[in-house]
């Protein structure tokens, strides 16, 4: 049993006029199934209005679906006396960094989760210095966060729920709105925690590389999940990936057009490192280029 | 311009003014504008302005930090100090065609004048040394006894606390959404105050929408992370008076008492 489980998960938006009558009625996500093992992290992947950021939200209770069910941990999300367990299980990243943090310090924002769950002082104070040592952003704890870069704010985003021992987390495209740098710390930082801590990670984005690291990934189209499978799988299927208008990581897209030029390479490939070992492989082996014409450039 | 604000601007430091207990200085902000508004002669004055000189020294926040705010009431001040000086009658200095200067409206204009700075300078040092979230927590604290009558002081200050919190990012807002829209040439400058204003309104229109959307934001950020408002709540940082907040109080009231000493005894 998964720690968070969609079964044939519906979500309808409804739109009303000034009467109250409803006007029209739009399907976010339309009978999902999705059962997420603890420990993993998951991408959820789909271009803007594919769902998945209201996906997320079910996941945090914070809708509720109008069809079927979803879990967490076990607690129907649809039922009202889970709530608060369920967002303390599945705590939540949003997007825009500057909307999500409440405290004018960083310390005192990381321990708003805490002090909302009641825990004593002392505990929130533990909880709150073991979350930024996590996410490595001790040295500005005394800082207000309207200094601190896009990328260092989501950080404190993470380490506020963090505190809240939660065991899994739902980043809804948190490095939308950041600079390179910033969203490679906040990956580093995400995949530490799901690295030491086992805590399962769930990411919402639409950057690709952001994908490949992780364990499962999920693609959305038009609110269902329309491609899974681990990043290999996923991203080898390049033609209908760019059929739901997304794009397939940078390294994946060359090595899918040097194929079809005629190279022998596997399909799926997510490293710069994995195509270079796979050239050396095509070069050791004599291959020539289809028309036999030219020797082989090697990849740095 | 748009930055200068100092109020609800926090000046991360380490002196005692910091660490006491929000609840002291808010007492002492109180007694200390009271005080400043009945000011009459020179020896009060010379009292008031060695217990703020005091307060500025060991607060260790830079004098031009909290003059900083006054800038805001310039104009104010200004007004103030003309009008003041044209309008009370008096013993007559000089006159120039209708206009009197009188020696009373040259002394009530420096009273008023320096009440009002004492006023801001003297609020700026407890913006200026207390995290907002510390300042509303005193007050929440300090006007609990509210709540058995229904009033919603925790939500007040949960406000509060959270209106500080955006008054920076909505100022860089606003800054961002003139700057765009001068870059497609608004003029925000020149015309009559009525035509200024009316220019304003292609500012204020998307500044709204941008705070709603950041209050929707932000009211499910709160939820996601447990906020249910203050029922069963839990404090990180504890109001707990300590030895020098004893101390704090002592000394307001010791100014207090000095004060009254100073204008109704002598």
């Amino acid at each position: 049993m998964g720690i968070i489980k969609a079964v044939k998960l519906i979500y309808e938006y409804v739109s009303k006029d000034e009467h109250g009558d409803v006007e029209s009625v739009t399907q976010a996500i339309q009978g999902v199934d999705l059962d997420i093992q603890a420990g993993q992290f998951i991408a959820i992947l789909g271009h803007n209005g594919s769902g998945k950021s209201t996906l997320a939200k079910q996941m945090n209770a914070l809708l509720v679906p109008t069809g079927g069910t979803l879990t967490v941990k076990g607690m129907d999300t649809s039922d009202e006396k889970n709530v608060w367990k369920i967002r303390q299980t599945a705590g939540m990243v949003f997007q825009n960094p500057d909307n999500q943090i409440i405290g004018t310090i960083v310390e005192e924002d990381v321990g708003f989760g805490p002090e909302n769950l009641g825990v004593p002082t002392k505990e929130i104070w533990n909880r709150v210095y073991d979350s930024l040592g996590r996410v490595g952003m001790m040295e500005y704890c005394n800082h207000s966060p309207n200094k601190l870069s896009g990328g260092q704010k989501q950080r404190v985003a993470i380490a506020g729920t963090m505190a809240m021992k939660p065991e899994c987390i739902v980043l809804d495209e948190p490095t939308a709105m950041l600079d390179p740098n910033g969203r490679k710390e906040v990956i580093a930082t995400v995949r530490e925690l799901n690295r030491q801590e086992g805590v399962t990670v769930i990411l919402i984005t639409h950057y690709m590389d952001e994908a490949i690291l992780a364990d499962q990934v999920y693609v959305m189209d038009e609110g269902k999940i329309v491609l899974s499978g681990t990043p290999r799988t996923v991203f080898s299927q390049v033609e209908q990936l760019k059929q739901l208008r997304l794009d397939v990581p940078q390294v994946t897209e060359l090595a899918y057009e040097l194929k079809k030029e005629g190279f022998a390479l596997p399909d799926g490939i997510l490293t710069a490192e994995e195509l270079e070992k796979a050239l050396v492989a095509c070069k050791d082996q004599g291959f020539r280029l289809k028309n036999g014409t030219g020797e082989m450039e090697t990849c740095q | 311009m748009i930055r200068d604000i100092t109020i609800g601007q926090y000046y991360p430091a380490n002196s005692i003014i910091h660490r006491l207990d929000p609840r002291v200085k808010l007492m002492g902000t109180l007694v200390f504008i009271i005080t400043v508004f009945m000011i009459q002669d020179m020896m009060e004055f010379i009292l008031a302005t060695a217990a703020l000189g005091i307060c500025i020294w060991l607060s260790k926040v830079p004098l031009r930090y909290m003059l900083k705010g006054l800038k805001v009431i310039f104009i104010i001040l200004i007004f103030t100090v003309l009008l003041n000086i044209l309008l009370t009658p008096g013993r007559e200095l000089f006159h120039f065609y209708f206009i009197r200067v009188t020696w009373e409206g040259i002394v009530l204009a420096a009273k008023t004048t320096m009440r009002l700075i004492y006023l801001i300078v003297g609020s700026t040092i407890m913006t200026l040394t207390t995290t907002p979230n510390h300042l509303t927590d005193g007050l929440e604290k300090a006007l609990s006894p509210l709540k058995k009558i229904h009033f919603p002081v925790h939500e007040l200050s949960m406000t509060m606390s959270i209106a500080l919190r955006f008054i920076p990012i909505l100022l860089e807002e606003t800054d961002k959404i003139m700057k765009a829209q001068q870059a497609r040439c608004a003029d925000f400058e020149s015309g009559n105050l009525i035509r200024r204003v009316k220019s304003l309104i292609p500012v204020l229109v998307p500044l709204f929408i941008s705070a709603i959307r950041r209050a929707n934001d932000l009211a499910m950020a709160m939820e996601a992370r447990c906020y249910h408002g203050g029922a069963g709540r839990t404090k990180m940082k504890p109001l707990i008076y300590e030895r020098r907040d004893k101390a704090g109080y002592f000394i307001i009231f010791a100014y207090l008492a000095l004060w009254i000493v100073l204008k109704f005894v002598l």
